[in-house]
């Protein structure tokens, strides 16, 4: 066993625990034979009457919940045509995706084009963070669907407001993050781009930029994070597309498989986002 | 206004190509770190500063680098008031102060492209090259600085500061956090750079010998302190002229004359004097 990388255990401890997960699930949504109860040499008008009553004692009581073969079943399905549009309550789940991740990556690049350059000014002066500041905390734990209401009277587009949301949850920590990376560039630094005269454009993009880069990258990881909850409760509340709103068709649909799939399919493409997120980190890290 | 800041023009020749006017510094205005600096540094003069800690030499040199302003007094290069950092002094820094996310190329082709901003790549890569190898940092040059040591960073960071070519090298203490072995190599480096581009020097130091060593002169400064009830501010307490001769080497030095008394001179200075009473 010791010969064993312990990536490779890891792996094997996961698998276990898959497994152990997926028969627990089995077992749980096999109900046991409604029918046990009944005494053996029941007459065929008893037997009768027991299915009459809903009783059928052939029949096993069902949970209503999926067991693990049906939902992988439908994952088939719906991954072997993810594409396909049948109208707007039946469309595939690439294409709820991408209207989820187009809303994401549209309020993200706002928040970005935003926070940036205002966590810059922040950053470099005290008074702009003295000043800024108040509003930054009072606005920083709104819960970005209270903005939702505000956002459709305004915005007067449901997609729209969509991306509001998720533009104004991104905002504050990649705000925050890049105030205190930019403040935080060190002394010595600074006072090398002094000495050799550098413009101040030259300065903020080739040292202040690259030396708050981890911290910035790291306030974009979380923003991301806390984007792609949110639009799936927002998507919820709004309808039409995405992939918070196909859940919640499912779930007026009554079908749990495609609830169950919908739910795996939001934390696999959240997680993809989060690795993307990492590597870059990782670009931009440099050791002192 | 320009004129009245000229140097009359006999000053302005060998004696007096860095020129410090009674400079002070004073965080509470009746208590300055140091008052009354006056000194000149002639055009391809190697002047070392020695002091304890806290008597003002670093304010000093980054009043010289245009990092820091003086409260009181002026300094002057090549005849024009030194008002802000210039591309014409280039500094050493005591930490070495690369960029870490730069290679050891691209931390000095920034000093270069800074310098030349007209310049083409080839021109700059030559130019960055030839200072790399001057330090003896070739196989070095496409490393990161977290790879290199101590001693190579710090040679870094004097080749980022010659690569610039400048009228003035302000040096920091530049060998303060490197072990004895790797610092005399060093000094020896910087000693050949120096001869050889006739570069005028400026440098903070601790080590007594070093100072002997690099620098034509050597100003001994003291600091603040009480002294009857009356506080003295630091200063500029005596200029020592090396008499050793030019062409002196690290191996020979403390065997040659005069050498024991300089030595003792600025010793004696620094533990009775310096921090006087």
């Amino acid at each position: 066993m010791n010969t064993l990388s312990v990536n490779l255990r890891a792996a094997l401890v996961s698998c276990l625990i898959l497994i152990f997960f997926l028969g627990a699930w089995q077992l749980s949504t096999q109900g046991p034979a409604i029918g046990a109860a009944t005494k053996v040499g029941a007459t065929a008008e008893e037997i009768e009457y027991q299915k009459m009553m809903g009783k059928d004692p052939g029949a096993s009581k069902s949970t209503g919940f999926p067991p693990p073969v049906e939902v992988g079943k439908a994952i088939l399905k719906q991954l072997s045509n993810p594409f396909y549009d049948n109208g707007p309550n039946d469309k595939g789940i690439g294409i709820q995706l991408a209207h989820s991740l187009g809303r994401v990556g549209l309020g993200f690049l706002l928040a970005v084009m935003v926070a940036l350059p205002l966590g810059f000014l922040i950053g470099m002066s005290p008074l702009m963070h003295k000043a800024i500041d108040p509003f930054i905390q009072v606005l920083k734990p709104i819960s970005p669907l209270a903005w939702m209401p505000l956002a459709l009277y305004t915005l007067k587009d449901s997609s729209v407001s969509g991306i509001f949301v998720i533009f104004i949850c991104s905002v504050w920590p990649m705000l925050i993050n890049t105030a205190f990376g930019v403040a935080s560039v060190k002394r010595e630094w600074l006072n090398v781009a002094n000495t050799l005269e550098v413009k101040p454009l030259r300065k903020a993009f080739l040292v202040i930029l690259p030396a708050a880069a981890p911290t910035i990258v790291t306030g974009m990881r979380i923003s991301m994070g806390i984007a792609w909850l949110v639009i799936v409760a927002a998507e919820m509340l709004v309808g039409g597309t995405g992939i918070g709103y196909f859940v919640w068709n499912e779930w007026n649909n009554l079908s749990l498989v495609n609830v169950i799939f919908a739910v795996l399919m939001i934390g696999v493409v959240g997680m993809l986002l989060d690795m993307a997120f990492a590597k870059l980190q990782k670009e931009v890290t440099y050791v002192e | 206004m320009l004129n009245e800041q000229q140097a009359t023009p006999k000053a302005l020749g060998q004696a007096g190509f860095l020129k410090i006017e009674k400079l002070g510094k004073a965080y509470h205005a009746d208590k300055p770190v140091f008052a009354d600096v006056s000194f000149t540094v002639a055009r391809g003069e190697f002047v070392c500063i020695i002091g304890h800690s806290g008597c003002g030499k670093t304010t000093i040199l980054n009043v010289l680098a245009g990092l820091d302003t003086a409260s009181v007094g002026h300094a002057f290069m090549d005849g024009r008031e030194i008002a802000g950092p210039s591309l014409e002094r280039g500094v050493v820094f005591q930490s070495h102060a690369l960029m870490p996310w730069l290679t050891v190329r691209q931390n000095i082709a920034f000093a270069v492209q800074s310098k030349w901003p007209e310049w083409k790549a080839p021109q700059i890569s030559t130019h960055v090259e030839k200072h790399v190898e001057m330090v003896g940092l070739l196989p070095a040059i496409d490393k990161k600085p977290s790879q290199l040591s101590g001693g190579m960073k710090q040679r870094v960071g004097i080749a980022r500061a010659f690569a610039i070519q400048p009228k003035m090298l302000l040096l920091d203490e530049p060998f303060g956090a490197l072990d004895a072995l790797t610092r005399g190599t060093i000094q020896d480096e910087l000693m050949g750079i120096v001869r050889q581009t006739q570069q005028t020097v400026f440098m903070i130091t601790h080590d007594v010998d070093e100072a002997i060593l690099l620098s034509d002169r050597i100003l001994l400064m003291s600091n603040g302190n009480e002294h009857k009830g009356h506080y003295v501010p630091g200063g500029l307490a005596e200029v020592v002229v090396n008499p050793l001769p030019k062409d002196r080497t690290r191996a020979q030095l403390h065997h040659l004359p005069g050498y024991y008394e300089m030595r003792n001179h600025i010793v004696d200075f620094l533990v009775s004097r310096a921090k006087a009473h």
